[in-house]
């Protein structure tokens, strides 16, 4: 008979963990003999993701302003006392977990959930919390005996522990093939693809492994179009065998281990199955549950990373208040204090939680999000009330009320920064570009969606008036938020259309028909290197730049000779008279444009008044500029190479002129004495064209790739553009990952340099401006990620560029690559 | 196009020097010729100007400190090194007038000739920087050295498996030609970019200098190929040795390149601080002389 619960609890990771805590918590009060709850983990340890860490780890108890309210132990420390820790826990609490207990799949309601295992065993659940991670599962082989064993592995943690064996490596992919070339230093290794070729995997791996399959001395094999057909456990003799149906029938590799790189299947399609609504299609969606972590599926509890809380702390917080909140307790949340310190400069007496209600429901978009998703959203921003009176605030960020004073400017033109405006009472003053025509914003309004979208610096300042008050919330969480929620993204959008329209062309059309415009207007999204027109085409609408940089080139050469950013108009002169496309637009980078076709474009342009000669003016300095660049081609071949160095999207990027490098690697050790003896520089690595270098370092990009998800939040924008990382990095390798041009990496801290006279003299250490060694300095130090912070602290700017001897380095953004290339 | 060290901030530092010259000529032309006292460093002027060119030499030797100073907000260092290339040139011309080319055996004199032989190195160091630095990256084009080193080790394995197919008196000679490659070797033979690589044919061991020896006795060999595989497979040692040569001078230039840009520090900097003793010898001579 299959046992019945009154909580399932699926996935033991500190969510889960903390969750099955506390239910037995409820059991030992209710004193009941069996346990009333289960918590099923899919690995054969708890804690899968955790256990994933590099060994040594030193895991942080982020966020710091939030206090840790679970039955389970959790503070910042080694990865290993952490498990230790809760090992520990788990047994002193005789917690009911259930190893290698992977759910499948999920059916039934309220009262009567049914949970099917996926060895087939079935069991029953009146209430379910989700709390699997999003680390998804790995693909397994799907043949009998497939389950991860010694003999069977889906990852491999350090290859140099096998020797002298025989290995079968199944997959295709970049960890396939890293594994098999590693594996085949000490062992013999045949690699499994499903293909006739190695198409998914990166430039640098696919040579690796071909050469490597290609070089007698190496005993690594390769087996082509070949499917797995099923496997033999290794008997007495400790050699089992992989069946395999090839293209010239089934074969039988005998091995002693297969090691199974088939990708992961994300959690996404296994939290749909169960019924689970996630509204938008993006990747990074979570899914939508209410204030007590309960999805459309009445009786279905989503939590910790799953639901969007990156952080083990929230993870564990969450896992305590979920089973409370089932057992129908009311506690008040964890961050209860927080939400009322956000709201405690402000003129009110209301409990925080009304105060939460009523701004939900005075901002019409926000009155649909999902109220978890809210309070986050308040608890991450910053709340500012204009005060006759008070003085300007200070950049620190503490989570308490902000007071500024009346007319105090939010925002100026050409400042780098992202965050996103609600204004939920008084007014604002707003410029939608340097110099324009000021608007004035409303209660419910929202401004600041520009820089937001196009990671541009702002266009045009903003100033709130007297007594009001504004939610400022960072990009991060806005694109959570967006991410989550089409309908928010749609009206973001929206409103972005009108006011991009409003901003390129003045005109004085009225709102309700720039609205009717706007809302006929669909964004085109474009990656890199695709085309958005073509030389000698007809051509039938232009294309307002929403994000990213177009690249116009000539000829079919390649030679870019003209290059636009965002808020910039491309292919005008097809509705201005003159349909046939002079030259090629493609997108440098990943490109937003919102296309404007002729009838919507007379409507605007027609109410434009005194600003269409200005209009007039741009377009003939592009034709001038477009005509200048193309009679000198060698300059327009160099844009190009910078553009197919993605340079389309940086604000700041080191290039080196290699007709005056002398190769004296001063730019690198200046940068090394000045960041705590970690060169964030790599003069020599990159690509180079005509005398042009591009180092590999950071570029300081629009919309940087590497803050995308950060969990702590440690990358940040300054006003002047430079992107940096804080203290409150813990080293999870996320910005490493998702920055495309290896400008970031995991250093350990530097040891101290010795004095220069103990280093003279004995020989102590690391001289001025040696480079050190990868190794830690000490036994508690730990990796954090590194990156070039463009000397934002040093006064005199870049010291790469203040060190070199000869003048061959300079630091700059595309908008200034024409001069660049330019002659003297 | 970006300003080099001698047309830095539109040739600032040119004019600084030419008004030093100026000013020091005016300075030298000033003193009385009446034969009573020589012009020399026992005039006033001779002292302003021996004080001025002693300023000039220790100013220019704190470049090496500049240099070295990376969190200074004090100007960029090429601004430093143009106005040190400019400011070493005026200085021969300033020490030259507080000498009035009276020389003799003696400390003053040694103080002289070392800083000449500094400016001397200094006007080298200054050609290198200026037209090396195309050649380099021309020698490379586009690509970064260590992709060529790469391409060198994978070429070298396809060649050595390649060679195990021949006889045993082809692969003989290629894995020799292999072995005996050399690339790098004393500082001396870098910057004179030599190639000491050998072959060994038959017993002896060959000058193989750009691969040369090799290429030609494989080609020798292609006509007198008794059967059609080992035709084919000398063809493609050829080939691959045509390669190879290739690669081997790319790196070999490199190394050279590189070492030239290098080198001259070496002689610019130990007798910088030759020359600063022998400045303080002579100027606390002069005094106690007096
Ligand atoms: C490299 C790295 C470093 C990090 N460093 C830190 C740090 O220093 N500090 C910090 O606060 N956070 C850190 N994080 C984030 C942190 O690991 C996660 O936020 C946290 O693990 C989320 O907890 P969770 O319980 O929601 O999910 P997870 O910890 O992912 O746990 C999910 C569990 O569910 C199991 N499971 C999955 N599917 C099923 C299924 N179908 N059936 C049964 N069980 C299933 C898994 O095996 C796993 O054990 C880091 C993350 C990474 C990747
Ligand atoms: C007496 C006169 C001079 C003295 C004392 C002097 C001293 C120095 C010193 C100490 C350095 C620093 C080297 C280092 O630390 O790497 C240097 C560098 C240099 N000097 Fe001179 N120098 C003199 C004249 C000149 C002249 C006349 C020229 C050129 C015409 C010149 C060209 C250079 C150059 C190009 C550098 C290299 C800069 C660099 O790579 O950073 N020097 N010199």
């Amino acid at each position: 008979m299959s046992r019945s619960y009154h909580t399932a609890i699926i996935g033991g990771g500190p969510a889960g963990l903390s969750a099955a805590g506390r239910a037995a918590a409820y059991d030992r009060e209710a004193g009941v003999a069996e346990p009333s709850y289960v918590l099923l983990e899919g690995h054969s340890t708890f804690a899968k993701t955790i256990q994933k860490y590099q060994k040594g780890k030193h895991v942080m108890a982020e966020p710091g302003f939030l206090n840790l309210r679970s039955p389970m132990p959790f503070e910042a420390g080694r990865r290993e006392d952490i498990l230790g820790a809760w090992q520990e826990r788990l047994q002193g609490e005789g917690i009911h977990i259930r190893y290698n207990a992977e759910v499948a799949d999920i059916s039934g309601t309220q009262g009567d959930f049914l949970i099917r295992l996926a060895g087939g065993e079935e069991l029953y659940a009146e209430n379910v919390v989700l709390s699997i991670g999003t680390q998804g599962n790995p693909r397994t082989l799907g043949v009998d005996g497939d389950a991860e064993s010694e003999f069977v592995l889906y990852t491999l943690d350090d290859a140099d522990a096998y020797r002298g064996e025989s290995i079968v490596v199944v997959g295709a992919g970049d960890a396939a093939i890293e594994n098999a070339i590693a594996l085949a230093k000490q062992n013999r290794v045949t690699i499994v693809n499903r293909r006739g070729e190695f198409s998914r995997a990166k430039d640098g791996n696919l040579s690796a492994i071909l050469a490597a399959i290609n070089d007698p001395d190496i005993p690594l094999s390769c087996l082509y179009e070949s499917h797995v057909a099923g496997l033999e456990l290794p008997g007495d003799e400790g050699e089992g065998a992989l069946l395999l149906k090839t293209p010239s029938g089934e074969t039988r590799v005998a091995c002693h281990r297969i090691i199974a790189r088939l990708g992961t299947i994300p959690p996404r399609k296994f939290v749909e199955s169960c019924g689970i609504k996630i509204s938008s299609p993006h990747l990074d969606a979570v899914p939508e549950v209410d204030r007590k972590y309960q999805s459309n599926v009445p009786g279905l509890y989503v939590i910790g990373a799953l639901g969007g809380y990156p952080l083990i702390k929230q993870a564990m917080n969450q896992g305590y208040e979920v089973v409370d909140f089932i057992h129908g307790r009311e506690t008040r949340p964890a961050d209860y204090e927080l939400l009322a310190s956000q709201f405690a400069g402000l003129p009110y007496a209301m409990d925080p939680e009304d105060v939460l209600d009523l701004y939900q429901q005075r901002v019409p978009m926000f009155r649909r999000m999902n109220p978890l998703a809210f309070r986050e959203l308040i608890i991450e921003s910053r709340i500012l009330f204009s005060e006759e009176g008070a003085s300007v605030p200070g950049s620190t960020r503490e989570r308490e009320t902000v007071h500024v004073p009346a007319d105090y400017t939010l925002y100026r033109n050409g400042e780098y920064s992202s965050s996103f405006y609600t204004l939920v009472e008084g007014s604002v003053q707003l410029q939608l570009e340097q110099d324009g025509p000021w608007h004035t914003l409303s209660p419910g309004q929202f401004f600041g969606e520009m820089s937001l979208i196009s990671g541009r610096p702002r266009e045009g300042s903003a100033i709130v008036k007297r007594d009001s008050i504004l939610i400022e919330t960072p990009r991060r969480i806005m694109v959570k938020v967006m991410n989550s929620n089409e309908e928010i993204r749609e009206g973001i959008d929206r409103v972005f259309i009108m006011r991009a329209l409003l901003a390129a062309f003045r005109t004085g059309i009225p709102l309700d028909e720039l609205g009717e415009i706007a809302a006929g207007i669909t964004p085109k999204t474009f990656e890199a290197g695709d085309l958005i027109y073509r030389e000698g085409e007809q051509g039938e609408e232009l294309h307002l730049i929403r994000r990213g940089r177009v690249a116009l080139s000539k000829g079919g050469d390649g030679s870019v000779v003209n290059q636009l950013h965002s808020g910039e108009l491309v292919g005008q002169m097809a509705l201005m008279g003159a349909p046939t496309r002079r030259e090629t637009a493609s997108a440098a980078v990943r490109t937003e444009t919102l296309p404007i076709r002729q009838p919507e474009f007379l409507r605007l342009v027609g109410q434009s008044g005194d600003y269409l000669p200005v209009l007039q003016q741009r377009l003939s300095d592009n034709l001038l500029q477009i005509n200048a660049m193309a009679s000198r081609s060698e300059a327009a071949r160099t844009v190009n190479f910078l553009m197919q160095e993605g340079m389309g999207e940086a604000t700041n990027a080191l290039l080196i002129d290699e007709s005056l490098c002398i190769g004296c690697d001063n730019c690198e050790r200046a940068c090394a004495e000045t960041h705590g003896g970690i060169s964030r520089l790599n003069r020599r690595e990159g690509a180079s064209h005509n005398q042009w270098h591009v180092a590999t370092t950071c570029r300081h990009c629009e919309l940087p790739h590497c803050m995308k998800d950060c969990p702590t939040d440690a990358i940040r924008r300054s006003a002047d553009g430079e992107v940096f990382i804080t203290d409150a990095c813990i080293g999870c390798g996320n910005c490493e990952t998702h920055c495309p041009y290896d400008a970031i990496s995991l250093r350990y801290p530097a040891a101290k340099k010795p004095g220069l006279l103990s280093w003279l003299l004995f020989g102590a250490g690391d001289g001025p401006g040696d480079v050190h060694s990868a190794s830690p300095a000490d036994a508690n130090s730990r990796k954090t990620a590194v990156k070039c912070d463009a000397c934002r602290d040093l006064p005199g700017g870049h010291a790469c560029v203040r060190a070199c001897p000869t003048g061959a380095a300079i630091r700059l953004g595309p908008d200034r690559f024409t001069e660049l290339v330019s002659v003297l | 196009m970006l300003p080099n060290i001698v047309s830095y901030a539109r040739f600032r530092y040119l004019w600084l020097a030419l008004l030093l010259i100026a000013a020091s000529m005016a300075l030298y032309f000033s003193q009385a010729t009446d034969g009573a006292q020589p012009r020399n460093g026992g005039t006033w002027q001779g002292y302003t100007l021996g004080t001025l060119g002693a300023l000039l030499i220790v100013w220019l030797s704190l470049l090496g400190v500049r240099k070295r100073s990376y969190r200074s907000a004090m100007g960029r260092v090429q601004g430093w090194t143009s106005a040190h290339v400019y400011l070493g040139l005026a200085l021969l011309v300033v020490a030259t007038l507080h000498c009035a080319l009276q020389f003799g055996l003696n400390v003053h004199t040694l103080a002289y000739v070392l800083m000449c032989l500094v400016v001397l190195s200094g006007i080298y160091g200054l050609y290198v920087y200026l037209a090396l630095p195309g050649s380099l990256a021309a020698n490379n084009a586009g690509r970064d050295i260590a992709a060529s080193s790469r391409e060198l080790e994978d070429i070298d394995r396809q060649i050595s498996r390649l060679a195990a197919r021949g006889d045993a008196d082809l692969s003989a000679v290629v894995d020799s030609a292999l072995e005996l490659t050399r690339l790098g070797g004393t500082t001396w033979t870098v910057l004179r970019g030599r190639d000491r690589s050998r072959v060994r044919v038959g017993s002896t061991a060959v000058d193989n200098r750009d691969q040369s020896a090799v290429i030609a006795h494989l080609a020798s060999r292609v006509p007198r190929a008794s059967r059609r595989r080992e035709a084919e497979l000398l063809n493609e040692l050829l080939d691959m040795f045509g390669r190879r040569q290739v690669l081997l001078r790319r790196l070999r230039r490199d190394a050279r390149l590189r070492g030239l840009m290098q080198i001259w520090l070496f002689f610019h900097i130990p007798l910088t601080v030759a020359l600063l003793f022998a400045l303080v010898v002579h100027v606390l001579s002069v005094f106690i002389y007096w």
